[in-house]
């Protein structure tokens, strides 16, 4: 009896932590070029973010969970996307707005790095260009579902 | 009309100059000398007739494969009754640079915001500017090889993104940096 | 002491790097760093048709758009000499379009400058009115921050069912809203102390530098490419240039709201001279895709849509360069072709890169607090600097 209360114990504390996890992620200001300016939009009145729990874009690193990759990432600015994503702590999750983000985008050339995910692992990739505030909102709620069937540990 | 005016009162100025008028849609070009451009810079400033004042741009083309390859273009405007007396009108300045030679003399000492426009320049199509202040990589990483936007620089270039690792240090050279950290800080606190 | 303020920063306004060197608080000396963003639009654009430039070359200045296409559309119209050609209501309809991208451009300006100085609430009301605009931009080409709706040779298409009457009700509410703006911001006391004063440059040394536009025309200097070299016919409309003397950034906050007003006065303007429907390209089939039904029912416009789209059309031998007054100074294309259906060349005079280089004469001296006031004032947009 006693071996089969105790997963039953874990999967439900593992639910809530998971739970609490998912609604407040706070990303942290990563607007590269345009698509900043849609993940603006869309943390203002008419799309709101703040309805999803992303209730303020950090400033650093180290106190967020989330990074949106907002725009194109130049060669330059790649060494600098990979510490501010190794200052965060864990856990944390990547996502890449936007098709410059996600590919390259328009920009297929030797100064973008084509597609983020050669330097730091992606959870949810939002294509577009720039993607709807609607687009990103709808990438958030995928991440949401995303931590919810993750496991806390192995 | 215009076009004489400027040409003349130039060649006035700066006989020496090897100037030639070129033929453009939108605004008067003339053909200047490289060892020529900063006195007829100099003249088209503070002339009174002149008074360019603006210096809109300063900016380079690859005519590769012709002969001279280079041509380093300088935009200038003159800002009429906004900014002095003279009237308002454009003008492009050029300057054939040789792919052997690619040399200019910098224009910093009489439009200072040259400055940074040379250095964009240098980077992307590799002409230096003799007298520049601080001639180093604008928009490309610094360590790039190559000047990018030559028409010998291919578009695409497939290589790895440059990422960051943490700094790893052992336990011994650590111990060494908070020693030499304190020594500095002693040192600092008695001198004060 | 040496402080970075890195590419990763709330406040700067894209990815600005400045590496300054501090005196207690005071700034003895600063280095910004650029090309973080540099995304060599340039070059690819030399393997590019002509008409595909035009969705690459908006994403520099990715704040106002379509004053980016414009200034190129123009260069290209010259040097293929179609400027003459051009109907009136397809440029009046550029116009509206430049002016409402202005007005589009400043709301950013004003949301980000008021919240980097801690006025957080404009950033949300200006924002609430960017979207009506990106409505207009929604109806226009259904895509709200990049339609590439001004084309080589005129529009892509014609006017939308309902635009004038979006665009009325848009501009009919507007004055009120900068009126609250103004209430908010002009006479208090927080925001005054923040900006009266800061970031001073004077006439000589902004003109030396290459800085025109807003920056300029708030030093004294009532320098506007639309009156000193009229485009688009802008000299048959009726408007303002503000200037003020102060020069500081509360000084660039006034021209920018009275340009604002001015803006919605030539919106109106042009929107009375500009017919519901009719006209919307130059008409010349050599480089105007002909109508849909046309192409659908004739085969001549069915070989001409397909070579267009396949091969593209040539633009004479020569060099052209065409500055248009956008909303952060002079910013134009030279463009070098040598008479094939690609450039040669493609150059953008970007106002925010000489506003880069001119940032350290402005913040040495002055505070860190400073130092955003001063970004914000000068209203950089990394993309048109790196381009």
């Amino acid at each position: 009896m006693a071996d089969i209360e105790i997963p039953i114990l874990t999967t439900t504390v593992e639910k809530m932590v998971q739970w609490a996890r998912r609604s407040a992620i706070w990303p942290v200001t990563f607007g590269l070029a345009c698509c900043a300016i849609e993940m603006m939009a869309m943390s203002c009145g008419r799309y709101d973010i703040a309805r999803f729990g992303a209730e303020v874009f950090r400033g650093s690193p180290r106190q967020s969970d989330l990074m949106i990759v907002a725009g194109r990432l130049s060669r330059k600015m790649a060494p600098v996307l990979r510490r501010i994503y190794d200052q965060m702590p864990e856990p944390k999750w990547v996502i890449s707005m936007g098709a410059c983000a996600s590919c390259g985008g328009v920009f297929d050339n030797y100064a973008i790095v084509q597609g983020v995910d050669q330097i730091v692992p992606i959870d949810v990739f939002v294509p577009g260009c720039p993607p709807r505030p609607e687009a990103l909102i709808y990438g958030i709620v995928q991440l949401q579902r995303k931590i919810d069937k993750q496991r806390m540990s192995a | 009309m215009t076009d004489t005016t400027v040409l003349d009162t130039l060649r006035r100025a700066v006989p020496a100059a090897s100037l030639e008028a070129g033929s453009a849609t939108d605004m008067p070009t003339l053909y200047v000398d490289r060892d020529h451009i900063v006195d007829v810079c100099r003249v088209l400033r503070d002339a009174p007739s002149l008074q360019f004042a603006l210096l809109v741009e300063v900016t380079s083309v690859d005519l590769l494969p012709a002969e001279p390859r280079f041509e380093v273009v300088y935009h200038l405007a003159c800002l009429g009754e906004a900014y002095g007396h003279a009237p308002a009108r454009r003008l492009r300045l050029k300057v054939r640079v040789t792919a052997a030679d690619p040399r200019v003399s910098t224009v910093t000492s009489i439009y200072p915001g040259a400055g940074w426009p040379e250095r964009e320049v240098y980077d992307l199509m590799g002409i230096t500017f003799d007298g520049h202040a601080d001639l180093r990589r604008i928009l490309t990483p610094d360590d790039w090889q190559g000047h990018p936007l030559r028409k010998d620089y291919p578009v695409q270039v497939r290589k790895d993104a440059a990422s960051w690792s943490p700094l790893q240090l052992t336990p011994e050279e650590f111990a060494a940096n908070v020693r030499s950290a304190q020594m500095q800080a002693d040192k600092a606190a008695g001198k004060k | 002491m040496t402080v970075n303020m890195g590419p990763q920063h709330p406040s700067t306004h894209g990815v600005l790097n400045i590496v300054l060197e501090l005196d207690g608080e005071t700034i003895v000396s600063a280095d910004p760093t650029v090309g973080f963003l540099h995304t060599g639009i340039e070059k690819t654009a030399e393997q590019k048709k002509w008409q595909q430039i035009i969705p690459l070359v908006e994403r520099m200045d990715y704040l106002g758009p379509q004053s980016n296409s414009l200034s190129f559309c123009l260069s290209v119209e010259r040097l293929m000499g179609l400027e003459a050609s051009m109907p009136d209501r397809v440029t009046y309809i550029r116009v509206l379009i430049a002016e409402l991208q202005r007005l589009s451009s400043h709301l950013v300006w004003l949301g980000t400058h008021g919240m980097e100085i801690g006025a957080i609430s404009v950033m949300m009301y200006c924002f609430r009115e960017r979207e009506q605009l990106l409505n207009l931009n929604e109806m226009l080409a259904g895509f709200r921050m990049f339609p590439s709706y001004i084309r080589i040779g005129g529009l892509r298409e014609d006017l939308p069912r309902g635009f004038h009457e979006a665009v009325t009700e848009f501009l009919d509410k507007f004055p009120g809203k900068l009126d609250e703006y103004e209430k908010l911001l002009t006479k208090n006391q927080v925001w005054t102390k923040r900006t009266v004063g800061v970031g001073y440059l004077s006439k000589e040394e902004t003109i030396a530098m290459g800085l025109v536009g807003p920056i300029a025309r708030a030093v004294g200097v009532p320098y506007d490419v639309r009156k000193v070299f009229p485009y688009l016919k802008y000299e048959t409309f009726d408007f303002k240039v503000p200037t003020a003397t102060d020069g500081d950034v509360f000084a660039r906050y006034t021209v920018k709201m009275e340009e604002m007003r001015q803006s919605v006065k030539l919106c109106r303007e042009a929107l009375s001279r500009i017919s519901k429907t009719g006209v919307y390209d130059c008409g010349d089939y050599r480089y105007v895709p002909p109508p849909k039904d046309r192409v659908y029912t004739e085969m001549e416009a069915l070989i001409q849509h397909f070579l267009l789209y396949s091969q593209g059309f040539n633009v004479p031998k020569g060099e052209c360069y065409v500055p248009v007054e956008g909303p952060r100074g002079e910013h134009g294309f030279y463009i070098v072709s040598d008479g094939g259906n690609r450039p040669v060349r493609i150059k953008a005079r970007a106002p925010s890169f000489f506003a880069v280089q001119g940032l350290s004469k402005l913040i040495i001296g002055g505070l860190i607090a400073d130092v955003i006031a001063v970004i914000g004032s000068t209203d950089v947009v990394m993309g048109d600097v790196d381009r």
